[in-house]
């Protein structure tokens, strides 16, 4: 965020700061600009209310009895607004001057514009009645924004609320760095906690910590009013002892060079398998199905990377290879399946159905390949609904079932020794977490070789590629085709695991929520793509699965845009980005830095070749 | 190795009456043009004289309308342009188009595709073949940027070739080109928007890539010092055909060519 803001609305109508290090006085506010986002914060607010959040998140308590996630929902937006409106621009040669009274009236003010909004809206409801638009213009929702009270008491207690929160907000920016840590890791401690209670609840059960959690939350949900504060205090305390050892560790560790590297990398990579393979035997059914869930979209975002973030061919029919998996699997293994009924063991039809999966890649990629940019995204998009409509379609399902799809698969036997079914979540992510291991290993090992290096070539320029002797052609198929066998893992486990296939199970949705993933993870990046599957599919949800927050499946899409807008804004490389892919995203600044190294290489060494007047051309 | 000894032999590259069109535009015009082995020969003509289409074609990054293109004898026609690119002809851009996004050194290691074997499954079971292709893929990359001189190694060999200064980033092209292992190079004006004493190191090392790794070179430049002195032979080409061939003095004389081209004053 802080490059795409205009310059001038950091400092605008503010005289030059003689001393960078002087607060400046409480009222000396960019007016216009608090207003401009207090207004945008109240706009917010307003949506979030009719997007029914409050209403439906009310239930859902976080700290018994002071705050429920729908609360909290509305809460988040002027505390952001009042965090945000004292952010002040740092760049060299431009006055920066030390947080103060400023920022606490600034963050008042605007929180309490923020907050305005839902006082704004509460009147509105009050008087008027547009229910026939707004389905979730109701009462419930008057009532909720008015603590069962009066509107006027609606309409003061939100900016009083606003302004707190706002307050809270700019405050939070006078602390040093060491109290700001404190701070975020006791909100973060108290928030986990409490949003992740499902899954808290589930892990202390298998460790037989019960007697924790009994503590800690309340028996209707939430955390208690008193194991909040402890848990606060505990973490800040954490906090303060910790000092940051975290960062300094990954600092430290991406100093390291060499041999070294490579060691407490490959540590890392055990440790991290170790915990994964331990992790399952504590936690009950709801963990393992989570973890399930999302080594399923682990699988299918790494193949998705190597077509998009390695070959940079844009496909949004990607979930035509999930759903060719996945039938292919049924048809070859359960007994049900229509026309053909094999009945093979799970590992042997996979055999076929990666064979499969391979040539529809061939059979689909032979035409689109040949196309660039929009028009392949297009086609690609085409063929994934084209999938999916002749599994749906009259004509085949003397082979498909149509409509009614293919149930009662039986689940994955693996050598006779277990079977790996719905039932069992469990086996069914050990299953998944070895396919993804194969999947990572296959993603690594290809990246760094010949064919890894002609992908990224037909990523920078194809015509050039080709003209380097790349058959561009070859190199991107083979790129769909190993996209669509990693994809048929996924389907393969996927019917496997869930017992039937149905056509609506590929909805262009899967697509779509694949790529955000790719894209919200960091694009040609396998941790980022990992990383991206934990976050949207483990915590939101996919797009039939539910995720830690179930209560947030109904707004799962909303947030899915949100959290997209919001990353391509602030972070466009993706949450953990490839090297290349930031790189490419601030080449300018990149080039810079390279250039003043450059030059002091070029004094150094005497060497007048590419000096600055040579880079300067460019 | 002057052009006449060559023209005893068969020559590397012939086209036979080439002609490429762009709509109703003659961009060539049954161009016959050849270069010998271990031969440098400048196109030189005024802007829109079809020195970058012949480049193009050759490549066949364009299609041509009529004609033969012969390389060792024999035809290019129909080739894309990686078949070409491995039959053994490489280029550089007119508009370096480097892979700006790979280091230096993947730049390079990248254009040996055509030489190189290994496919998926070689790099997935990290086969020793696989290895030592890797490792002799490296080495070859690290030989051609050394010939550059320090310009190109050490540091430079993992940073991102946006970084690179413009001059290093027409030598990085060049390595580029070279690493195709070709026995003929197109270098679309390779000096453009260079120094003096860019331009001046740039043209020796022409003359050392014909002289310690063999190739034959087809330059296309305005710089007339250059021209005069890389080229065995200098070919003059004003709208889509050819109206002067000769050595660089016979050329510059020549009242066709003046008329077309020095005389207009477009001199460098």
């Amino acid at each position: 965020m802080t490059a795409t803001l205009p310059p001038e609305t950091g400092a605008a109508g503010v005289p030059a700061e003689p001393s960078p290090a002087a607060a400046r006085p409480a009222l000396a506010q960019d007016w216009r600009r608090l207003v401009r986002m207090g207004a945008v914060g109240a706009a917010a607010q307003i949506f979030i209310a009719l997007s029914n959040m409050p209403v439906r998140l009310d239930e859902r308590v976080v700290v018994k009895p002071v705050l429920s996630l729908g609360y909290l929902t509305l809460l988040i937006v002027p505390f952001a607004a009042g965090h945000r409106v004292g952010h002040q621009i740092k760049r060299e040669g431009m006055a920066v001057h030390a947080a103060g009274a400023q920022e606490v009236v600034g963050g008042i003010a605007c929180g309490a514009v923020a907050g305005g909004g839902v006082s704004l809206l509460a009147v509105l409801l009050a008087n008027f009645d547009l229910r026939e638009p707004l389905v979730n213009w109701s009462p419930i929702l008057a009532e909720l924004l008015s603590f069962g009270n009066e509107t006027w008491f609606a309409v003061v207690i939100w900016l009083l609320i606003g302004a707190a929160v706002g307050a809270a907000g700019g405050l939070l920016r006078l602390m040093g760095p060491a109290a700001r840590r404190a701070v975020v890791t006791m909100a973060l401690a108290v928030g986990g906690a409490a949003v992740l209670e499902p899954l808290v609840v589930d892990l202390a059960e298998g460790m037989r910590l019960e007697a924790l959690t009994d503590r800690l939350y309340a028996r209707r949900g939430g955390i208690n009013w008193s194991s909040a504060l402890g848990l606060a205090a505990a973490s800040g305390v954490l906090a303060v002892l910790g000092r940051g050892r975290i960062r300094q560790a990954r600092t430290h560790i991406a100093s390291l060079e060499g041999a070294k590297r490579t060691r407490a990398n490959s540590g890392l990579i055990v440790l991290t398998g170790a915990l994964l393979i331990v992790l399952p035997l504590f936690a009950g059914k709801l963990t393992n199905e989570l973890l399930a869930n999302v080594g399923l979209f682990v699988l299918l975002a790494l193949g998705l990377n190597i077509v998009v973030g390695l070959a940079g061919i844009l496909d949004l029919g990607y979930v035509a290879f999930f759903a060719v998996g996945s039938y292919s699997a049924a048809v070859l293994t359960a007994a049900t399946s229509p026309r053909i009924n094999p009945e093979l063991p799970w590992l042997v039809a996979l055999i076929f159905v990666v064979v499969i999966t391979g040539l529809v890649g061939l059979f689909i990629g032979a035409p689109v390949i040949r196309m660039r940019g929009d028009y392949l995204a297009i086609v690609t998009l085409g063929f994934g609904e084209i999938i999916r409509l002749i599994f749906l379609s009259d004509w085949l399902s003397g082979w498909f079932g149509g409509s009614q799809g293919i149930t009662k698969i039986p689940g994955a036997g693996i050598f006779g020794l277990t079977d790996v079914a719905g039932t069992d979540p469990r086996r069914v992510f050990y299953l998944v977490l070895a396919f993804c291991a194969i999947a990572i290993y296959v993603s690594w090992r290809l990246e760094r070789s010949r064919l890894g290096r002609a992908w990224m070539a037909v990523r920078e320029d194809e015509t050039v590629a080709e003209a380097m002797g790349i058959n561009t052609v070859n190199v991107k198929l083979l790129a769909f085709v190993v996209g669509a066998v990693l994809g048929s893992f996924s389907g393969a486990i996927f019917s496997a695991k869930v017992g039937s296939v149905f056509p609506n199970s590929f909805l262009i949705l899967v697509s779509i929520v694949i790529l955000v993933v790719v894209i919200f993870g960091g694009m040609g990046s396998i941790v980022g793509v990992i990383a991206g599957s934990a976050v949207l599919i483990g915590v939101l949800g996919g797009p039939k699965q539910p995720g830690l927050l179930a209560e947030f499946s109904e707004f799962k899409l909303l947030i899915y845009g949100a959290l997209l807008i919001w990353m391509m804004l602030a972070r466009p490389e993706g949450l953990i980005p490839s090297v290349r892919r930031s790189r490419e995203l601030h080449q300018q600044e990149m080039a810079q830095d390279a250039w003043l190294k450059g030059q002091v290489d070029d004094d150094l060494d005497g060497d007048d070749g590419d000096g600055p007047q040579a880079a300067v051309a460019t | 190795m002057t052009a006449a000894n060559g023209t005893a032999r068969r020559p590397l590259l012939e086209t036979r009456r080439l002609s490429v069109d762009f709509g109703g535009l003659h961009a060539l015009d049954e161009l016959d043009f050849e270069v010998h082995e271990g031969e440098i020969v400048s196109v030189i003509g005024p802007n829109g004289a079809g020195k970058t289409t012949l480049f193009n074609a050759i490549t066949a990054t364009v299609e041509a309308s009529g004609g033969d293109i012969l390389f060792e004898g024999s035809s290019l026609m129909g080739l894309d342009p990686n078949r070409v690119t491995a039959r053994g002809i490489a280029r550089t851009f007119q508009n370096v188009r480097l892979f700006a996004n790979m280091t230096v050194l993947e730049n390079v290691m990248v254009s040996q595709h055509c030489r190189t074997r290994q496919h998926a499954f070689g790099a997935l079971l990290y086969t020793p073949s696989f290895r030592r292709e890797e490792a002799e893929i490296r080495e070859r990359a690290e030989t051609v940027l050394s010939f550059f001189g320090s310009r190109l190694v050490g540091y430079r060999f993992d940073q991102p070739a946006f970084t690179l200064s413009y001059a290093n980033r027409r030598r990085l092209e060049i390595a580029r080109a070279m690493a195709t292992q070709p026995k003929l190079i197109l270098l679309d004006e390779p000096v453009a928007g260079m120094n003096p004493v860019e331009s001046a190191e740039l043209t020796g090392m022409i003359g050392r890539l014909r002289d310690e790794w063999g190739f034959a070179i087809v330059v296309i430049e305005h710089h007339m010092d250059v021209v005069r002195e890389v080229s065995d032979r200098v070919v003059v080409l004003d709208h889509g055909t050819k109206i002067a061939e000769g050595d660089y003095a016979e050329v510059s004389t020549d009242p066709k060519v003046i008329e077309a081209y020095l005389g207009q004053g477009t001199d460098a």
